[in-house]
């Protein structure tokens, strides 16, 4: 017996000291929200200013969880899927929303006090939050697509970017820009393989060209002719007039190459409009001009339009007190805050009529107008070329596009550099894409 | 002697290039945290330098809780593996049997598994124990990550110690604890400190359990660097500021302990 004691005691000593470091502070107040969102800069700006929500309601404090947009969204997966519970609010895209609604992970927001004012949301952006009639996530901001260019360099080339672009005339505008000696490259584009990147820019390519991911039956559509015109038209341009190395080069990468200078045209999101205009961010905020998003041969697709909602998990403890968050963040008196406190320029765009309306925001913004248009006339509801039996404008509304997105996305950019020809490149993706949807039961 | 001297200059150069090699990363690191973010995305050495990335930091997470976490965390995980790893390596250093070897080789073949290839698992454990975001929880598995090289090297360490000297103590009539706690653990202190330190600097650095496990009330630092990178808007020199407040503390302390570390690594090395 004795002939223990001393291990065993200092094995104690060990344990309980370490115990006892784990322990300090690990309890958690009752009352307390846990936010998770994603590190965009509108949602900084709702997290530095969620001090005036404590205030209006001492009940409730707030906890933050901010993480890059993968990361969080493989910890909110996880959470949610196994019903942790862990968090009380999240921040989610609008290609999860009416999936989780549809397997029962999100709190319906019904019951939204009519000071609300629900119906000056978006309507695009209020059909992608919803599922059967219901809305299951309130949004912070939405963006569609557009087109950036420099005009200074258009000036020095004698070009003039129309009111209406197309495909045929970019590509023209892009060769004259581009000066290779001097680091300027006419047109810069996602390369990045990924569903949320390259292959957002490229599904609004295909659609625009007159195809589409899967046919009304749920037969993969990708090794067709207008795959192939939208791939081949996408190498071509980046091969002649983009920056070396495109494949690494997603929207930040490219944000990062307009807002130095370096391109001449960029493709991409509306929300680059605020950044690009911020001279704190961007040294050719007094060169920069919009254009809507060029079109191919057909001009009625989907096009873009994403985004960033707040929702509340069926698993969090504290519905009520999520509720009341999520209202105030997204509500008309939240936007006014932003525009008290950090200008009318810092407003989250794309989710209110009202915003677009008030003549304050249409002068800090010029480029408002550009995205309240590139917003309207996305349809992420509405037909391609062909009758397609999915939803989703630069995505496709199911569970299983993720993985299918990154994989032809990889495969897309594989021709980029080189490594494979769009002939090749679209029939294994087509392989691919079609076993994928046959193991997960789609083609009937 | 000429020649002597070219060689010795010859290995100076030699070590001061590789040493500026390895330090690179961290340098730019550390230059690219006082630049501004429009600079931060031209890779030049002339810029006007700035702390404004550093107030952002501040201004948006508190650096101090997390730094906090990192270091109960990084010192209760080594503080538990070390407890079980004492008397596993005492056991097989000094009372070998015919499976020793294989039992070794066993324990390192669980750092074979990708940690991700675990995870739904030891969530749903996490979940049900009520551990999730929880720094008992990060403590655990920390010190669960590290055991086996933990045990590795201080099987190792305990090698080097003559077993003559533990005998003699039996002889005198010391019993199992005493003679680990007089004996052996100072004659091994040098690597049990050396091996401390390499299972703190893991422990410091691990980034996906911590990321995965925790939200805030037990998020370390490396969840606060995740916090700093976007994919919309520039990032680079807010990255930089944060990551570079994050290493700070282990860089201090791999300075201070250095010598410890030098020597417990080479410790026999050389036999």
């Amino acid at each position: 017996m004795a002939r223990s004691t001393k291990t065993r005691s200092i094995a104690t000593g060990f344990a309980g000291l370490a115990a006892a470091i784990a322990g300090i502070g690990s309890a958690a107040a009752e009352s307390t929200l846990t936010v998770a969102t994603v590190n965009n800069g509108d949602m900084i700006v709702m997290q530095k200013l969620s001090g005036e929500f404590e205030k209006l309601h001492p009940d409730i404090k707030l906890r933050w969880v901010v993480l890059e947009e993968n990361v969080l969204r493989q910890r909110v997966t996880t959470d949610i899927a196994t019903k942790a519970g862990q968090f009380d609010v999240l921040t989610i895209g609008n290609y999860e929303v009416p999936i989780w609604a549809k397997q029962g992970w999100l709190e319906p927001m019904d019951n939204l006090p009519a000071s609300y004012g629900a119906d000056d949301i978006l309507g695009t952006v209020r059909e992608g939050l919803s599922s059967g009639g219901k809305l299951y996530a309130l949004p912070f901001y939405g963006e569609s697509a557009m087109t950036y260019y420099r005009k200074d360099l258009f000036d020095k080339a004698g070009l003039k970017m129309p009111a209406e672009p197309t495909y045929d005339e970019i590509k023209g505008f892009a060769a004259k820009l581009t000066d290779k000696a001097n680091g300027v490259y006419g047109m810069c584009l996602r390369g990045k393989p990924g569903w949320g990147e390259n292959m957002a820019f490229v599904t609004s390519l295909v659609d625009t060209f007159g195809g589409q991911w899967f046919d009304k039956g749920w037969k993969t559509e990708i090794d067709t002719p207008a795959w192939h015109k939208a791939v081949t038209y996408y190498n071509d341009i980046l091969k002649e007039s983009g920056p070396p190395g495109a494949t690494s080069n997603g929207f930040n990468e490219n944000l990062a190459l307009f807002a130095g200078g370096k391109c001449g045209m960029w493709i991409d999101a509306t929300v680059a409009a605020g950044l690009l205009f911020d001279p704190k961010q961007s040294q050719v905020s007094d060169k920069v001009a919009f254009a809507p998003i060029p079109t191919g041969d057909y001009k009625g697709g989907p096009t873009w339009l994403w985004s960033w909602n707040l929702g509340v998990p069926a698993s969090s403890k504290q519905k009520e007190a999520a509720k009341t968050f999520t209202t105030w963040a997204t509500s008309k008196e939240y936007l006014a805050l932003v525009a008290k406190e950090n200008g009318w320029v810092a407003v989250p765009p794309g989710t209110r009529r009202s915003t677009y309306e008030s003549a304050d925001y249409q002068k800090a913004a010029p480029f408002a107008s550009f995205v309240l248009k590139a917003i309207e006339s996305a349809n992420p509801n509405g037909q391609t070329k062909e009758s397609r039996p999915y939803t989703g404008a630069q995505f496709v509304a199911i569970p299983e596009f993720q993985g299918i997105g990154t994989q032809v996305g990889q495969t897309i950019a594989a021709t980029l550099s080189g490594q494979q020809s769009v002939d090749q490149a679209l029939k294994s993706a087509q392989a691919a894409t079609d076993r994928t949807m046959k193991q997960a039961g789609y083609p009937k | 002697m000429t020649g002597s001297l070219a060689g010795r200059v010859a290995v100076t150069v030699a070590g001061w290039a590789i040493a500026l090699l390895l330090f690179f990363p961290i340098g730019w690191m550390v230059l690219t945290s006082f630049k501004s973010e429009t600079a931060a995305i031209v890779p030049s050495l002339a810029f006007a330098p700035t702390t404004e990335s550093y107030a952002e930091v501040q201004s948006r997470a508190d650096y101090l809780a997390f730094a906090l976490n990192s270091v109960l965390i990084s010192l209760g995980g080594t503080l538990l593996s070390l407890a079980f790893a004492v008397p596993a390596a005492y056991a097989m250093a000094f009372h070998p049997t015919t499976r020793t070897r294989g039992t070794l080789l066993w324990m390192l073949s669980t750092k074979m598994l990708p940690s991700v290839g675990v995870l739904v698992p030891i969530y749903l454990l996490f979940r049900d124990l009520g551990l999730l975001d929880t720094r008992t929880g990060l403590v655990v598995i920390y010190a669960l990550m590290n055991l086996p090289i933990v045990v590795w090297m201080l099987f190792t360490f305990f090698k080097e110690v003559p077993n003559d000297i533990l005998e003699a103590g039996r002889m005198d009539g010391a019993r199992t604890g005493s003679e680990v706690w007089y004996l052996l653990l100072p004659l091994a202190l040098p690597g049990i400190a050396s091996t401390g330190l390499l299972s703190v600097i893991l422990c410091w650095n691990e980034a996906f359990w911590s990321l995965n496990l925790t939200s805030s009330a037990a998020a370390p630092l490396t969840t606060f660097i995740a916090s700093f990178s976007s994919p919309q808007g520039l990032f680079f020199a807010k990255l930089s500021a944060a990551s570079t407040v994050a290493v700070a503390p282990i860089l201090v302390f791999g300075w201070l302990s250095q010598r410890q570390l030098v020597r417990g690594l080479t410790f026999g090395a050389v036999k």
